[in-house]
């Protein structure tokens, strides 16, 4: 097992691996993606207060999920890459830096032009929405760190340092933020407890959050894939690879 | 490890003392910036007073944060810092050390001068009490986590903005607290509960940014 992960995170098998599971990665994504806004779209009944608005939810609130999955991965990748000194793991975080900020932009645009119709406001200064907004900065803050220093090894542990820093200040941010009155409905599905959330509704949110997750993954093992090709471009496995074909 | 702790920021702050500029031109910064908002408020003497405390700390949190950027540059030029972090003793200490000299030099004129700015803005006595109070506990973690940021970007050559993107969003908490303090001072509300929390934050980056620093700087300085 440990062998097995250990030789995983070099670059060459990680590629190799990837290689061969990203074409299934995508089309699972697309299956799961189109199955869910199906269910999500016409399966799912009419909401009794806000008709048919309601339905951005199954874009919503799976990329909320992923955008404070994705920061949480990073954190926890960016340790591991500083603590057992994989590489790996630091082009994982690189490379899911964008997806993650951009789930977090359409969090906000999907969550605007729902509250337009619902709270009669485009944005509300309300704890959900700061949150997610500063979450986006944190992402960015990753970005442009990373993107500044000239030596990749060097901004990518930089922006690991970075990236534990800000896991510990999320949940203070978010807690502090809550302090304002807020405006936004509260959490309505969670693990502990029964979900407010009706099961006809909540069954194309789940299949809507595991077909994000599975783009994500999708997305993840290109951009890792692209990182290594320009990093590694000059390494013997590469060239022989090239040659087999 | 306290002799090195002690010259290191007796030297910082004898570095201060001979630049003037140090530590006059963040205090400068902060009243301009103030002075800036109450144009904009217009002569509604309500807006002004509303807005005041809010408009007196984004302008000392600016200030602290953009004074910041030099904290680490003429040492990492001149190769004080490789000699700092070969020293036998320990980072983090010689960090706080940085930390310290860097409030008593832009943290304390700052509260000097908040009071005035508070009567510009038309509070009461009380809630300027308040603020300065606010202030105090608050700048040092400025300090601390702007001393963090300042090492992750000291190998750039223009890092002010991007420091200040890197570490505003960490103080937006200490923003909150700081600011509903003020404004629930002024309605003669409890302020005992904002002021720990302050605390507890200030206690928290005490600790934890001195290593988090340290590391940054020892990746920063690797080759």
């Amino acid at each position: 097992m440990w062998l097995w992960f250990h030789k995983l995170s070099t670059a060459r098998h990680f590629y190799a691996l990837a290689t061969r599971l990203t074409p299934w990665l995508g089309w699972l994504t697309g299956l799961t993606i189109a199955l869910g806004l199906y269910m999500g779209l016409v399966v799912a009944p009419i909401d009794y207060q806000q008709k048919d608005a309601y339905r951005i939810m199954f874009v919503h609130v799976p990329s909320a999920w992923m955008s404070m999955m994705i920061y949480t991965m990073m954190a926890v990748s960016g340790a591991i890459g500083l603590i057992w000194r994989i590489k790996l793991a630091h082009v994982a975080c690189t490379a899911a830096a964008t997806i993650g900020a951009s789930f977090t932009l359409i969090t906000l645009v999907t969550g605007s032009i729902w509250g337009k119709p619902m709270w009669g406001a485009w944005w509300a200064w309300d704890a959900r929405l700061t949150s997610e907004l500063i979450l986006l900065f944190l992402y960015l803050g990753f970005i442009a760190l990373e993107s500044a220093i000239p030596d990749r090894a060097k901004g990518q542990k930089a922006g690991a340092i970075l990236l534990l820093a800000g896991v510990v200040n999320i949940p203070i941010i978010h807690y502090s933020v809550l302090w304002w009155h807020t405006l936004h409905q509260t959490a309505s599905v969670s693990k502990f407890g029964i979900p407010s959330i009706h099961i006809s509704m909540l069954i194309p949110l789940l299949v809507m959050t595991v077909g994000f997750t599975l783009l994500f993954l999708t997305i993840l093992a290109l951009r890792m894939r692209a990182m290594i090709l320009e990093t590694e471009h000059q390494s013997k496995w590469l060239r022989q690879l090239e040659e087999s074909g | 490890m306290t002799r090195a702790f002690g010259a290191l920021l007796k030297r910082d702050l004898t570095l201060v003392v001979r630049t003037p500029g140090d530590y006059t031109t963040p205090v400068i910064f902060f009243v301009v910036c103030t002075t800036l908002f109450s144009f904009v408020a217009g002569k509604d003497i309500a807006v002004l007073k509303s807005i005041g405390p809010g408009v007196i700390w984004v302008s000392a949190l600016l200030a602290s944060m953009l004074s910041l950027e030099g904290l680490f540059r003429s040492d990492y030029e001149d190769g004080t810092l490789e000699q700092i972090l070969t020293a036998l003793a320990p980072l983090p200490l010689m960090v706080l050390a940085k930390a310290i000299a860097h409030w008593i030099s832009t943290g304390v004129p700052l509260l000097l001068i908040s009071p005035i700015l508070g009567i510009l803005m038309n509070l009461d006595s009380h809630s300027t009490a308040i603020l300065v109070v606010t202030i105090a506990i608050s700048t040092p973690t400025f300090s601390l986590i702007g001393i963090f940021g300042s090492a992750l970007v000291i190998s750039q050559k223009k890092a002010g903005m991007l420091l200040s993107l890197l570490t505003l969003p960490l103080c937006v908490p200490i923003l909150i607290f700081s600011v509903s303090a003020v404004s629930a001072a002024a309605d003669q509300l409890p302020i005992a509960g904002h002021l720990m929390l302050l605390g507890a934050f200030f206690v928290f980056t005490l600790t934890l940014s001195p290593f988090a620093t340290a590391g940054a700087l020892r990746i920063m300085l690797s080759n």
